[in-house]
This record gives C-alpha cells, sequence and structure tokens, in this order.
C-alpha cells in the first residue's frame, strides 16, 4: 500500500436545502468507503460566507470541491452518481464490494 | 391593459428611469433605463456591449451617486480595467473607493462535473453580497450566455436566469444584461424572453469600407421611445449616441442681420445682410470662389467676434489660410487668437455618421456662432445619397436650434446642367439662402457671375451679378455694381 495523499473536499451549501443535504450524505458516503482516513471535508454555507463564493468561483449549489491535490475539480449537483464523482475527484475505487 | 400601455405614451410615464449617463441614449428614451429593472443589451461580438455596461456604471457613479456592480463572465478584472482605461474610465481607483464591484465568474468547462440535482444559487449569493457590500443601485451582468458554455443541463440553467431577472426586479436594481446576437432571435440564448421590460440592439456594420455602429431600441414596455436607428460613437469618452430625429421644427428666430463678409454682396440683400441663425448655400462647379465666399463668411463672423468653426474637406487649414491670403483675406489672426476653429479631413477617412458625431462634438465643444462646411458635397463620397440626406437634415436641424449661422458650399458639375445634382436640389431646399455661382467667358476673360436664387424672409436682387476675384477679394463688375449701391 503507498502512501496515498490527503484528499481535502469542500462542499459548498446555501442552508439546509434538501440537494445540499443529499449531496452532503453522499460525499460523506463515498469518502468513508474510498478514502477512509485519507481526507478532510469542510462544509461552507455561503448564506453564512457569502464572501468565499468568489475565491473559489462558486455559481452552483451545491458545488464539491477538490482542493487537493491540484488541479482543483469542481463537481456541482448533489452528487448523486457516484461513479461520476469517484472520477471527477479522480479517486480509485476501493476494491468494489462482492 | 394592453390599451392603458400606449395610451400613457405622452406623460413621462408610470415607471420611473434611471438616465444612464450615456451621451444622447437618455434623450431618445426620454429620461433613461426602466428603473429597478432589467434591461437586455445585445449585439454581436465586438458592438460595444460590454463597454455600454462599464459606461452605465461609471456614469452612475461619477454623476449620479449610485454605486454599481459588474458581475462579468468574460473578461477578469484586470482585462476589463486595462480595456476601459484608454477611455478614461480607471475602474481600479472606482473600486478602491466603493463605489464599484468587479465580480468575475469564471465557469470553466474543463474543471466541473455534473452530477445530479442543483441550481445557481451560489451565483445569486455573490450577486447579492456584491450589491449590499457598496449598496449598489446598478447592475450589469456581462455577458451571462456564457453560462451556457459552461453547465451540460440547460433546463436548470434556464430556469434559473429566469429566476434570476425575477430576483432583480425583486431587488429593485437598474440591471444592464448583455447577449450576443443570435441568428434567428435577438440573442443567442433567446434571452428576450426573459426580460421583456426594455431591450436595446446594437448593430456594427460595415457599408462599402466603412465601419458604422448603430443603436435601436427594440422594445421598451410601457414608455415611448425613439423607434429609429441611432448611429453611435465610441471615442476616447465612451459611447455618444445622436439622438437625431428627435429634434424638432420649433427652434427660435432671430431678426438680427449679420454680413457675408463682402460688403457688395450685404447690398443684394434688401435687409443688407442675412438673418442670423439662417443657413446659406453656395452652389458653383469648380474654380468658382466658393471657398472663398466661405473665408470671407468667417472672418467677418470672427471680426464680430463670434467663434466660428470651418471644416474643410478638401484643403488643410494651413492650405486655405495661405490662399485666401492671395486674394488679400487673412485668417491667421484670427485662426491665433483662437476665434477661427478649422477642422480639416478626408470625407472618406471615415463614416458619414463619424462626421456627423464629429461635427456635433466640436459644435458642443467650441460652441461656435458660425458653422461653414466647405464643401458639403464632398460628404456625399462618405455615403449612399439617402444617408446623405438624412445626415443634412440633422445637421441642419441641429445648427438651427442652436441659432448658428450655417454656410455651406456646395460643389455643382457643369457638364451635367440637364440632371440636377441630387445633393444641391436637397440642400438648396432646406436651406434658407441659396447662392449660385457660375463662370462667364467674356471678350477671352473669364468673369464670374453670381445669382441669388432664394432668400427666405426678405427680398432680394435677382439678376447675374458679374465678379472678379482681386488681390482685395471679390469685387463686383459692370452696372450691376450702381444698381447694387443704388439701393440705398
Amino acid at each position: 500500500m503507498s502512501k496515498e495523499p490527503l484528499i481535502e473536499l469542500r462542499l459548498y451549501i446555501a442552508g439546509q436545502t434538501p440537494k445540499s443535504i443529499t449531496a452532503l450524505n453522499n460525499i460523506t458516503r463515498y469518502c468513508k468507503e474510498h478514502l477512509a482516513g485519507k481526507y478532510t471535508i469542510e462544509i461552507i454555507d455561503l448564506l453564512k460566507t457569502p464572501q468565499l463564493a468568489e475565491g473559489d468561483q462558486i455559481f452552483a449549489i451545491p458545488t464539491l470541491v477538490r482542493k487537493v491535490p491540484e488541479p482543483i475539480r469542481k463537481i456541482i449537483g448533489d452528487l448523486s452518481n457516484e461513479e461520476r464523482v469517484l472520477v471527477g475527484l479522480n479517486i480509485r475505487p476501493v476494491k468494489p464490494e462482492d | 391593459m394592453l390599451l392603458l400601455c400606449t395610451m400613457t405614451s405622452e406623460q413621462p410615464g408610470p415607471f420611473p428611469k434611471t438616465p444612464t449617463g450615456i451621451d444622447g441614449l437618455d434623450e431618445i428614451t426620454f429620461g433613461g433605463l426602466p428603473q429597478g429593472r432589467p434591461t437586455l443589451v445585445c449585439g454581436s461580438a465586438g458592438c460595444g456591449k460590454t463597454l455600454f455596461g462599464i459606461q452605465f456604471l461609471e456614469r452612475g457613479i461619477t454623476q449620479f451617486d449610485e454605486p454599481g456592480v459588474l458581475i462579468s463572465f468574460e473578461e477578469s478584472k484586470k482585462d476589463i480595467s486595462q480595456n476601459v482605461l484608454s477611455l478614461g474610465i480607471d475602474t481600479e481607483e472606482l473600486i478602491a473607493s466603493n463605489k464599484l464591484r468587479v465580480d468575475y465568474v469564471r465557469v470553466d468547462r474543463s474543471e466541473i462535473e455534473e452530477t445530479g440535482e442543483y441550481d445557481l444559487e451560489a451565483l445569486f449569493i455573490r450577486l447579492g453580497h456584491a450589491i449590499d457590500s457598496i449598496g449598489a443601485k446598478r447592475l450589469v451582468i456581462d455577458t451571462i450566455e456564457s453560462l451556457f458554455s459552461g453547465i451540460e443541463n440547460t433546463a436548470i440553467l434556464r430556469a434559473e436566469i429566469r429566476r434570476l431577472f425575477q430576483w432583480i426586479r425583486d431587488k429593485g436594481i437598474t440591471a444592464v444584461i448583455t447577449g450576443e446576437s443570435g441568428d434567428k432571435t435577438l440573442t443567442r440564448q433567446g434571452l428576450e424572453e426573459y426580460v421583456s421590460d426594455c431591450v436595446i440592439l446594437l448593430d456594427f456594420r460595415v457599408v462599402d469600407q466603412v465601419a458604422t455602429r448603430r443603436l435601436r431600441i427594440v422594445k421598451y414596455r410601457g414608455s415611448t421611445h425613439g423607434t429609429n436607428e441611432y448611429p453611435f460613437l465610441i471615442d476616447e469618452q465612451g459611447i455618444s449616441v445622436l439622438p437625431i430625429t428627435s429634434l424638432k421644427l420649433e427652434h427660435r428666430v432671430s431678426t438680427d442681420i449679420i454680413s457675408t463678409g463682402t460688403p457688395a454682396l450685404d447690398k443684394l440683400f434688401k435687409k443688407g445682410g442675412l438673418l442670423r441663425g439662417s443657413s446659406t448655400l453656395v452652389t458653383g462647379s469648380a474654380g468658382t470662389s466658393k471657398t472663398i465666399m466661405a473665408a470671407y463668411f468667417a472672418a467677418s463672423s470672427c471680426q464680430r467676434g463670434e467663434s466660428t468653426l470651418f471644416f474643410s474637406f478638401e484643403e488643410s487649414a494651413d492650405q486655405l489660410v495661405r490662399n485666401v491670403k492671395s486674394v488679400g483675406l487673412d485668417l491667421s489672426p484670427f485662426v491665433k487668437s483662437g476665434k477661427l476653429i478649422f477642422h480639416a479631413s478626408r470625407p472618406s477617412l471615415q463614416g458619414l455618421e463619424m462626421h456627423l458625431l464629429v461635427l456635433h462634438k466640436l459644435i458642443n465643444q467650441h460652441n461656435p456662432k458660425t458653422v461653414i462646411i466647405d464643401p458639403i458635397s464632398s460628404l456625399l463620397g462618405a455615403g449612399t445619397m439617402n444617408e446623405v440626406s438624412d445626415m443634412l437634415v440633422r445637421l441642419i436641424d441641429t445648427l438651427k436650434m442652436k441659432g448658428i449661422n450655417a454656410f455651406f458650399t456646395s460643389l455643382t458639375h457643369t457638364i451635367s446642367e440637364g440632371k440636377k445634382d441630387k445633393t444641391v436640389d436637397f440642400v438648396s431646399s432646406l436651406a434658407d439662402i441659396w447662392i449660385t455661382l457660375e463662370h462667364e467667358m467674356h471678350d477671352e476673360h473669364r468673369l464670374r457671375g453670381l445669382r441669388i436664387i432664394k432668400v427666405r424672409g426678405m427680398g432680394h436682387e435677382t439678376e447675374l451679378q458679374k465678379f472678379k476675384i482681386t488681390d482685395h477679394g471679390i469685387q463686383f463688375v459692370g452696372r450691376k455694381k450702381k444698381t447694387a449701391i443704388r439701393k440705398r
């Protein structure tokens, strides 16, 4: 097992909307499954800190941003399609369950 | 409901308006853009949409103390600031003084993946935050259609754009939304469907290798507006629109009499000169001394201490001054004292509209009492017949409105005597005074002849007057001189 770098994720939401909650649940689940212990998720609620939207060029809600490693990747939507999320984040799925 | 809309035309209208501060535009919109509502400004690439938006914001800040927000989808803050700096707009300074906020929304398809449901709430949050942080009254979104190339799910996008325009109305912010022209629709993505309050179309076209920019108000709900295509200009002072046909025939007239600069010629008019604020047309073939007449007219105006603008389309200023010196007229003191301002350019250098705008700008800048155009016929080369006649009407109207003495010369071709020159026909009907000059062979000598064809508002000598150009200017010869003198 090579030592994989830490993946830093940010999830941008705007209040507790159903889409945001779904996205949060989804990403937490994928990470637990495939990245156990090798990730951080920061949740940014733009209703509270609107000034942060500009920095990461956020225009859609919810948006998941992979800050580290570079290059930055963004996935917009409720993250319901696991495969696309993993491909988008460039995460190799941990051995598919039987 | 419909009836109500069309009936409320004459009054300022039920909707308040926000002046743009863009020269001329507020006149054709009768006050500006709909306040607290979005206006769509569309046009093809390079037509000046972005500049329109930025100028709307800049004028808002500098003239009306209304802070503004620019949401740019196309250019970064730095690019924008560089682009408009040449037009004297310092965005960085405006940003530093908290009057302007620029938010560059970069949508890069290559780094974005889409999965599942989403909305553009973050964009609304950014907008709201930008607006609230400086108390903006004006908003420009340039160009929201860029989102279509960055987002796959156009159903969501369309719904969100619709929501955005509603949001703007709810927020009560006066907004300019730019959009790229489409093939069959005003904008590529049919934004006009969502913005129904006011739609302005900018056009940039090249006719006979001459480029002209035009602006048209496609619609303006609940308000009257000029419906023509108006030429506009982008120069170092930004956009200026020429609201030509908003002119009316209601200028005040004067009963003062002014000299033509040639005493003998003055005597041919019953009142001993021309009425102030009238327009004079002098036509004649080449070499009939039209320019000399114009120069005398200019000199007399300067002698009265009035500032005079001389548009020369055939000779440079120096050349003209030198040439009329040979007939004993020295214009150089007037040039030195600044009373006489020359503007010499080739008619084909720029489009007709440009000429007209330059004329307007110089007239506004120098506020002359006399304007001379020598010769007006050479403008023919700069446009089609229709355009030229349009332009002349506008020009003469403007001069009339300002009570400026206008003096035009026009070249006629003796060869085609049968066929009347169209410009002459046209201008002569607009001009108050029409004088023709001609050659006459007389015992090996060439004499020049002058005839007054018409004078509005006073009687005049109708006979052909023969004259010579001498070292001391224009001299009338023969018995005609006596008759002229006999008159009072």
